[in-house]
């Protein structure tokens, strides 16, 4: 059974069709990118898995059991972790209180969440910064932030939005391996919209593709990068698409 | 912040002042005189409802403007009672508490379920301090406008039951319950309710994302913090012994309760108590200037109140604990 | 039940106070909706306006209709100055710090007001005080009528300025935008600042035209901060029509529950407005965006 299952998922704002009946599912322990032109339902999609808005059709199952719907804390406690594209750092807050707060999810105690947290700095190399507030972070190390964070509540999918977004290109290598290290180490899946297709192809195993809130296609990254509707639609316009999508 | 002094030294030191502030309160009614006891039971009172306030706006991020509302509530139920049925504070402490409770809990679930916050919610709050207000003063069975009074007991003997004695055993409760609350706050902000509370504080949507019931969690700081507010107010009932609602639910009082939390530092634990106790030496050093130069100004007292609270806001918006403790050697906790 | 002719005296009289709430709510909702700025000082900016035309009143003899225009431009170049000096450098604190800073003035000026004269009330007595309208059975205060016009001319003046001039315009691209306001080059301290001197100006007015409806104490501040509120939430934040709207609607209920409960109860019916629309239509009877 696949880890996450998206079954004909529709959404509409104002009768404007966002998302129409998209349809994929995500193995465990593996990367899936959404990808797509502006305006393409990615980020409608990506909140309907994080539990942002409930679906108008369809079903969303995370291990066969339905999360659509759900408030934002239920869907984290049913094992969705989430990142934000514009970063919400508890900027009060130390790196370290920060990450204690996501492993609270899944501790009984602080002291167990401090250490999960310590660990999962770690991961991310933030460990020099553990006692820095958050406000005075990097936007690079706000991202990996976010992560950690996200990472703390020890979620099986974890869901990255456009964590690229105004990196600098270093930033953006150095980031790349740590997601893969995080995926291999701490056997969980991601599911990651991305506008930065470098990164998207370093890291994807598995690439969908929406248009106008269609799945157009899905597979393998060498497999998309070829298929003719991709290029047709959205690799052609990808060369002046460096902006956050919709 | 680290501090680069040798623990070893900075733990004397702290141990060293807190020894030095324990017995100097535990001392002063001893060797104080009754004006020195009762601005002191001032600065604890403004204190422990400071700390109280601080756990709903400083901690959870959730402003109140009225909690005059649970002072008078709280003071009214407690004295109510007691005038009318003879029931001493003991018990109407506990029917204190839980009435603010459920009017708290009232308010947060309004409130919390239909998503106001900020400016909508201070209003919500100050909303219902004026409605009770001007409800108890048609309340004649707590007096009305004409004042509630409590008979006053004998000042020379202690009687703890019914809460009857000299100012010095006022101050010595007032005491417990400072201590009492920043023990609860501090034990609090080291636990769950501590990360999850400045979670919310700091940005409500990631908190939910992590997994935080935030609903839930803001429920628990305004039930706490109105069950607290309570016991102040029956504190308040037995020590004035007259209650008027348009003292004791007036804006001036909720302004009153959270101008030390600001003064002394929002979401630190002893900012309340560093807060309350500069308003009070600046308010009463003002009066007591004054009054010796012989003259007697109202006003003169919340005026240098206004200037204190517009030059924190101005030059320390995170209050004056911070800069204090670094000064004092403490490694103030980011909170 | 009261006779028909109370009930429409009330009415009346509730409407013409109304329009002077309407004019200083907003004051208030100009305020917030430009500048972003909780005004918790707006009650004790009347209060400062209210003692200046019993201080003109007693001194100099000055009808408070006439210390109404020398104090719209006191209160005006007041409030400009206040903002572009002081309040400007505040603009991106968090919210609950500036309203602070807010209520740290209101606290200032209110007990400096006690300080400078002492808590008794003070009022104005003018020829034509007690004379009324009389309209078959009903009775008109004069001055309640004079005051609503007052009001009404000064609400006016003030909506042409927002709708014909340039600078009224420009405010009111900057309310609905800030950043594009900011990039399109427009002066947003000063549209601010203009924003603060025409509220506090309008506040000075109502003031002046409430001076001879009501005694003036020191302690009017925190009451009148708080109508402006409940009228402004009534109306809707931001909203000018709303605010005019919020006044009517608070001025005719407070008048008709003094004539229908009791008097003290008066302000209840206010509160409980505030409380039942906050939760049922938290963005006001004219919604936001609307002005």
């Amino acid at each position: 059974m696949p880890l996450l299952e998206v079954e004909e998922v529709s959404k509409a704002f104002r009768g404007l069709r966002a998302v129409a009946g998209a349809s994929f599912s995500v193995e465990g322990q593996s990367i899936t990118a959404l990808i797509g032109p502006n305006g393409a339902g990615k980020t409608t999609l990506f909140n309907l898995v994080a539990g942002v808005y409930r679906p108008d059709r369809g079903d969303i199952r995370l291990r066969g059991r339905s999360i659509a719907g759900l408030p934002a804390h239920r869907v984290c406690a049913a094992g969705v972790g989430r990142t934000f594209q514009l970063v919400k750092p508890f900027a009060g807050l130390s790196v370290l209180d920060n990450a204690i707060v996501g492993a609270l999810n899944g501790e009984r105690t602080v002291s167990g969440a401090r250490a999960r947290a310590v660990a999962v700095l770690e991961r991310l190399g933030l460990s020099g910064k553990a006692e820095v507030a958050a406000s005075h972070l990097t936007l690079a190390d706000r991202r990996r932030l976010e992560v950690a964070r996200a990472l703390a509540t020890r979620p099986s999918l974890l869901l990255l939005d456009e964590m690229m977004a105004g990196l600098r290109p270093t930033e953006i290598d150095e980031l790349v391996g740590v997601l893969r290290n995080v995926q291999r180490e701490e056997g969980v899946t991601i599911l990651l919209t991305e506008h930065v297709m470098r990164a998207v192809m370093a890291l994807a195993d598995q690439i969908v593709v929406l248009h106008h809130g269609e799945v157009i296609a899905r597979g393998e990254p060498a497999a998309i990068v070829r298929n003719p509707a991709v290029l047709d639609c959205y690799l052609g316009e990808d060369a002046t698409a460096g902006e956050p999508g919709a | 912040m680290t501090s680069d002094r040798p623990a070893g030294a900075g733990d004397r030191r702290r141990l060293a002042l807190i020894t030095v502030v324990t017995v100097a309160l535990v001392t002063l009614p001893l060797v104080g005189s009754s004006y020195l006891v009762s601005v002191a039971t001032l600065a604890l009172y403004l204190a422990y409802v400071g700390q109280a306030w601080n756990v709903m706006m400083g901690f959870a991020g959730q402003l109140s403007l009225g909690h005059s509302l649970y002072v008078g509530l709280g003071a009214y139920v407690a004295a109510g009672i007691f005038v009318h049925f003879g029931v001493g504070p003991w018990a109407g402490l506990w029917l204190a508490v839980a009435i603010c409770s459920a009017v708290g809990a009232f308010i947060g679930l309004l409130a919390f379920r239909l998503r106001i916050s900020g400016v909508q919610l201070s209003l919500l709050t100050v909303a219902f301090a004026e409605l009770a207000r001007i409800g108890f003063d048609h309340l004649d069975w707590f007096g009305g406008p004409g004042g509630l009074f409590l008979r006053v007991g004998d000042r020379n003997h202690i009687d703890l039951l019914g809460f009857r004695g000299p100012p010095a055993m006022y101050y010595y409760a007032m005491l417990a319950l400072a201590a009492g609350a920043l023990g609860v706050c501090a034990l609090l902000l080291r636990r769950r309710p501590g990360y999850y509370w400045r979670a919310i504080r700091e940005d409500e949507v990631a908190a939910q994302a992590l997994g935080i019931d935030t609903f839930r969690w803001k429920m628990l700081a305004v039930v706490l913090s109105s069950a607290m507010t309570a016991i102040a107010g029956v504190f308040f009932a037995f020590y004035n012994n007259s209650l008027f609602p348009e003292q004791i639910f007036g804006f001036g009082r909720s302004i009153e309760i959270i101008l030390g939390p600001v003064i002394g530092g929002l979401g630190t634990l002893f900012g309340p108590i560093v807060g309350a106790v500069a308003l009070v030496l600046l308010g009463d050093g003002t009066t007591e200037i004054l009054a010796k130069a012989g003259v007697d100004l109202p006003g003169a007292r919340q005026v240098v109140h206004g200037l204190v609270l517009l030059l924190v806001t101005i030059y320390l918006p995170n209050g004056l604990w911070p800069p204090l403790a670094r000064a004092l050697g403490f490694q103030p906790r980011r909170l | 039940m009261p006779a028909l002719p109370y009930v429409a005296n009330a009415v009346i009289s509730g409407t013409l106070t109304g329009i002077v709430y309407g004019l200083m709510a907003l004051g208030l909702s100009a305020i917030f909706g430009v500048v972003r700025q909780v005004n918790f000082a707006h009650g004790e900016l009347m209060t400062l306006a209210m003692y200046g035309a019993v201080g003109a009143f007693q001194g100099l003899a000055l009808d408070p209709f006439l210390t109404m225009i020398a104090a719209a431009m006191v209160f005006g170049v007041f409030g400009y100055v206040l903002q572009r000096g002081f309040l400007n450098r505040f603009i991106h604190r968090p919210e609950h710090l500036r309203m602070l800073l807010m209520i740290a003035l209101a606290i200032i000026i209110g007990n400096g007001l006690l300080l400078a004269f002492g808590p008794d009330a003070r009022s104005v007595q003018t020829s034509y005080q007690l004379d009324s309208f009389e309209l078959g059975p009903l009775l008109v205060d004069k001055v309640r009528v004079y005051a609503a016009i007052a009001a009404v001319v000064a609400t006016a003046l003030l909506a042409a300025f927002f709708r014909l001039t340039l600078t009224g315009k420009a405010i009111r691209a900057c309310a609905d935008n800030p950043i594009g306001a900011r990039v399109a080059g427009l002066p947003v301290a000063h549209l601010y600042a203009v924003t603060f001197g025409l509220g506090a100006a309008s506040v000075a007015v109502a003031g002046c035209a409430m001076v001879q409806l009501i005694d003036v104490t020191p302690g009017l501040g925190p009451g009148y901060t708080l109508l402006a509120f409940v009228i402004v939430i009534v109306g809707g934040l931001g909203s000018m029509v709303g605010a005019l709207l919020g006044g009517l609607a608070i001025g005719v209920s407070e008048a008709l529950a003094g004539l229908l409960i009791t008097p003290s109860a008066k302000s209840m019916v206010s509160f409980g407005l505030l409380v039942v629309l906050l939760l049922v239509r938290p963005q006001g009877l004219m919604g936001p965006g609307r002005r």
